[in-house]
């Protein structure tokens, strides 16, 4: 034994579980906005990720129960969950976990080893894949007069069939950030597409509602000392710094900067993904960089590119780069007169 | 009020400071029988000037040093000598070292001693007799105080470091509380010595009434006693001359390189004593604390066993498993209590199971950056474990491994309970032992090739011999032999000289050995730097 004799004693376990703790809040907004699916994705998803999890430990030979219960597969699993649409057919559902924590997590070598986020690699395989179960989300409650029961919700997730003379589009709709695009596509101005009832207070801002509890959730996480602020600020503002570059230029073609940031993924992906520490860019220059980068690539996906959010892939492309941000940035060390890049 | 600086990271640990200030000092008894160390000082020991058998009084010296860095040993009390052999000390290397063992005879009767009237003498003269009575420094580093006090050129700021910012430890506020007009006139020689333009004296805020102590005892002395932020390691020196003066040494350097001279408050009081009173370090204050019935501080003579001390401290409890000592953040780890105080023993902690729980296994590093978000030198504890991990030592070295102090604060945030400080250890020892062979194996090339230039010049002068014999013989040969044998004589000469020729850049070094050579110097004094001195 040596020094130091004494430690903080926070596992990896108690930190992964406290983020999943401020991730509830959102998650029961989310209830509330679009019904029980939800938990019942989460469910699915958290059961295949220890199952797939536990056998990976297995086959390379770890101890399955430290690495099982440091709690990081099942927040991958959460936030594979929380990105897909809430009543996704189970198959959906187990093929992104199993891409996430198969090929994202354990190819790479298990915890702390990969290079990109495994829950946003199953986000991506699921986009490319399956575009239409990937784009099609339920309507919130308050905006559907066909909106199921939790049992016919749960029958359709599980068996993919829904009560009679009831079709999928009756319950679907384009999320406010799909329609906004498809809309601007059709040549109605932003003020004009903001007038339906999907951005009205209590339809289109369930969601926004569900974000601003993440956005809470990330605030604890901040005061918890678990993550710090430059990710989730450069984030949010690379992506009101471009929005804003646009609607300034051209308000009717360009919505305002505000409703980028309550849409979409941008509150989980700002604070909850971005900030997943293995696969995040780790000095505080790097972290600013990186965070500006995926807010800037998000709202290029968001505008220009074929989906309808852009969070997943600029998480991604990001990840690429941290090797390369990490390098560059390095603090300059007590003592010494000024950075330097270590890597060369 | 001054303007405080910070240093980046650092943390608070529990101070459990409570448990052992509330007592005053305690005078512990001299022990019957004394083992000192001959290396209780960073450099080479100090050479045995006793034997078994000899009679040694109270004060006299009984080691002397070996070398420029080097500090003497005292006899801590009269008696007889018993041995001088290897024995164990208190040393994370748990090697054992060259010690003086003393039974006392109970007297404790003081060889000749006197004090130096150091307003009158010259500063070498003082700095004299501050070595010979072993003064070093007391804050961990052991550092020898008359090196320290050399200081050519002006200085701006003398710190006297007494922000005690390890857990447990308490020696060094019940000094100032008890004794704080003592340390101001050691405070004072120093002031002598080095003519600094301001002194500070910068303690934690969790020591209120050692700080009022101080600021009562420095009143118009020109020393200003400053209240700094309890956060560990404030006490680290580098960081406590950031906090005091917004400087910072630089990497690899010396506080007296940004005009600063930095010393231990028990250091100051040890330099008081022996200036004013002659006396040699033979004793110090000691915190007895963890688990422990009455823990406390006790004036101890260097070579007290452990035991002892914990005797006075109401003894250890039943479950303590094993021993610290130091604090509980750079402390050497110690198996049970068989050994002696030295004079870098500022506290011994018994430690338990349910005291100091052992650290969880580890598991895989996250890059959450708990770890370089506390580290107070700014270094990415998770980038050097990895490359550490793997073996690559030249990216630890280029990521700035030797600029770690060894606080040990990365240990103690890491949320994956991975034993970072042992990995820059490892590290370190790992780099300073290359360097050591790469030197080893530079010189046994320039040996080598020496060697081969002297066999290569007496092969050719053998032959200008062989060649000067033959012609001589040749004088009765026929022409034709004579020409035929000239040739060859020319051509030896020839070959000779071509040998001769041939360049000798090992005679002199050539400037890039030089600056190898140069540069595994100033390595190794950088590593030497990063053990640091710890209030
Ligand atoms: S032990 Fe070294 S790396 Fe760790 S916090 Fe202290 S200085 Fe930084
Ligand atoms: S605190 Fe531990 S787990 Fe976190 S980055 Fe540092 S070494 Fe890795």
């Amino acid at each position: 034994m040596s020094s130091p004799h004494i430690f903080e004693g926070h596992g990896v376990g108690q930190t992964m579980f406290r983020v999943m703790a401020a991730l509830v809040p959102g998650i029961i907004v989310y209830v509330i906005a679009f019904g029980p699916s939800i938990l019942v994705s989460l469910a699915i998803a958290s059961i295949t990720a220890v199952a797939v999890e536990a056998l990976m430990l297995k086959i390379r030979d770890y101890p399955v129960k430290p690495f099982v219960f440091d709690g990081s597969v099942l927040l991958t699993a959460w936030l594979l969950a929380l990105s897909i649409p809430p009543m996704s057919p189970w198959w959906l559902i187990v093929t992104g976990t199993v891409i996430a924590v198969v090929f994202a997590k354990h190819l790479y070598g298990g915890l702390g080893n990969n290079l990109f986020n495994p829950a946003m690699v199953g986000f991506a395989a699921l986009m490319i894949s399956f575009p239409a179960y990937m784009t099609h989300w339920p309507a919130p409650m308050a905006l559907t007069s066909a909106h199921l029961g939790f049992a016919d919700q749960l029958s359709y997730m599980l068996t993919g069939s829904l009560p009679a003379g009831m079709d999928v589009d009756a319950i679907n709709m384009a999320t406010p950030l799909d329609t906004l695009k498809t809309q601007l596509h059709l040549h109605h101005t932003v003020s004009e597409v903001l007038r339906m009832p999907i951005y009205d207070v209590i339809g289109g801002k369930g969601t926004v509602w569900i974000a601003v509890m993440y956005l809470l959730g990330g605030i604890y996480l901040w005061r918890a000392r678990i993550i710090t602020l430059h990710i989730p600020l450069a984030f949010l503002g690379g992506l009101f710094l471009m929005a804003a570059f646009f609607y300034l230029k051209d308000a009717d073609h360009y919505v305002a900067p505000w409703f980028h940031l309550v849409t979409g993924g941008t509150m989980l992906g700002a604070f909850f993904i971005a900030t997943d520490p293995v696969t995040a860019a780790s000095t505080p220059k790097g972290k600013i960089i990186f965070g500006l980068g995926i807010g800037a690539l998000t709202y290029v996906v968001r505008v220009l590119g074929g989906y309808p959010d852009g969070v997943a892939f600029s998480v991604l492309i990001m990840n690429a780069f941290v090797p390369l941000i990490d390098a560059y940035t390095q603090p300059r060390v007590f003592g010494h007169v000024k950075q330097e890049e270590a890597s060369r | 009020m001054r303007t405080l600086h910070t240093f980046h990271g650092g943390i608070h640990p529990p101070e459990h400071k409570s448990e052992s200030n509330g007592r005053p000092i305690a005078q512990a008894p001299v022990p019957r029988h004394l083992v000192v160390s001959l290396r209780q000082h960073m450099g080479a020991p100090a050479k045995p000037l006793v034997q078994p058998g000899d009679k040694v009084l109270k004060g006299q010296l009984i080691g002397e040093p070996a070398g420029f860095i080097s500090a003497a040993v005292h006899a801590p009390t009269s008696g007889t000598v018993t041995a001088v052999e290897p024995m164990t000390v208190p040393h994370s290397s748990g090697l054992p070292d060259l010690c003086v063992a003393i039974e006392a005879d109970g007297e404790d009767r003081w060889a000749e001693h006197s004090p130096i009237d150091y307003k009158s003498a010259s500063p070498q003269a003082v700095l004299d007799h501050i070595r010979d009575r072993g003064v070093v420094g007391l804050g961990g580093a052991v550092f020898p105080t008359h090196i320290k006090l050399q200081v050519n050129g002006k200085l701006e700021t003398l710190v006297i470091n007494a922000a005690e910012c390890e857990p447990w430890i308490t020696s060094d506020d019940l000094l100032m509380r008890e004794r704080a007009d003592e340390i101001v006139k050691g405070i004072e020689v120093l002031q002598h010595l080095l003519q600094p333009a301001e002194t500070l004296v910068g303690i934690e805020d969790n020591k209120p009434e050692a700080i009022a102590a101080m600021a009562r005892a420095a009143e118009g002395k020109g020393i200003d006693v400053v209240a700094v932020p309890t956060l560990y390691p404030t006490g680290g020196e580098k960081q406590l001359i950031k906090i005091l003066t917004g400087k910072e040494v630089p990497s690899g350097g010396r506080p007296y390189q940004i005009g600063v001279v930095c010393t231990n408050v028990a250091t100051v009081y040890s330099v008081h004593r022996a200036v004013n009173l002659g006396e040699p370090m033979i004793s110090r204050i000691v915190t007895v604390t963890g688990n422990v019935r009455q823990p406390g501080n006790f004036e101890a003579r260097i070579g007290t066993p452990v035991d002892e001390l914990l005797q006075l401290a109401g003894g250890a409890l039943p479950d303590t498993s094993r021993y610290i000592m130091g604090g509980p953040m750079m402390g050497t780890p110690l198996p049970n209590s068989g050994y002696h105080v030295q004079k870098a023993s500022n506290c011994f902690i018994a430690a338990s199971d349910s005291l100091f729980p052992p650290e969880p296994p580890a598991m895989p590093c996250t890059r959450c950056t708990h770890c370089a978000e506390a580290c107070p030198v700014n270094l990415r504890p998770y980038e050097l474990q990895w490359f550490i991990r793997g073996k690559n030592f030249d990216k630890a070295r280029a990521y700035n491994v030797f600029d770690c102090i060894e606080c040990g604060c990365c240990s103690y945030v890491c949320s994956s309970n991975i034993p970072l400080v042992q990995y820059f250890r490892y590290a370190k020892s790992e780099l300073m032992e290359r360097d050591r062979e790469k030197r080893a194996a530079e010189m046994a090339r320039q040996r080598s090739e020496m060697k081969q230039q002297r066999l290569e010049r007496e092969k050719a002068e053998k032959a200008a011999k062989h060649a000067a014999a033959a012609a001589a013989a040749a004088k009765s040969e026929t022409a034709e032999d004579k020409a035929a044998k000239q040739a060859a004589i020319a051509a030896a000469v020839e070959r000779a000289k071509a040998k001769k020729a041939e360049p000798q850049n090992t005679e002199n070094l050539s400037p890039a050995v030089q600056a190898e050579i140069a540069a595994v110097e100033e390595r190794r004094t950088k590593s030497g730097e990063a053990v640091n001195e710890e209030a």
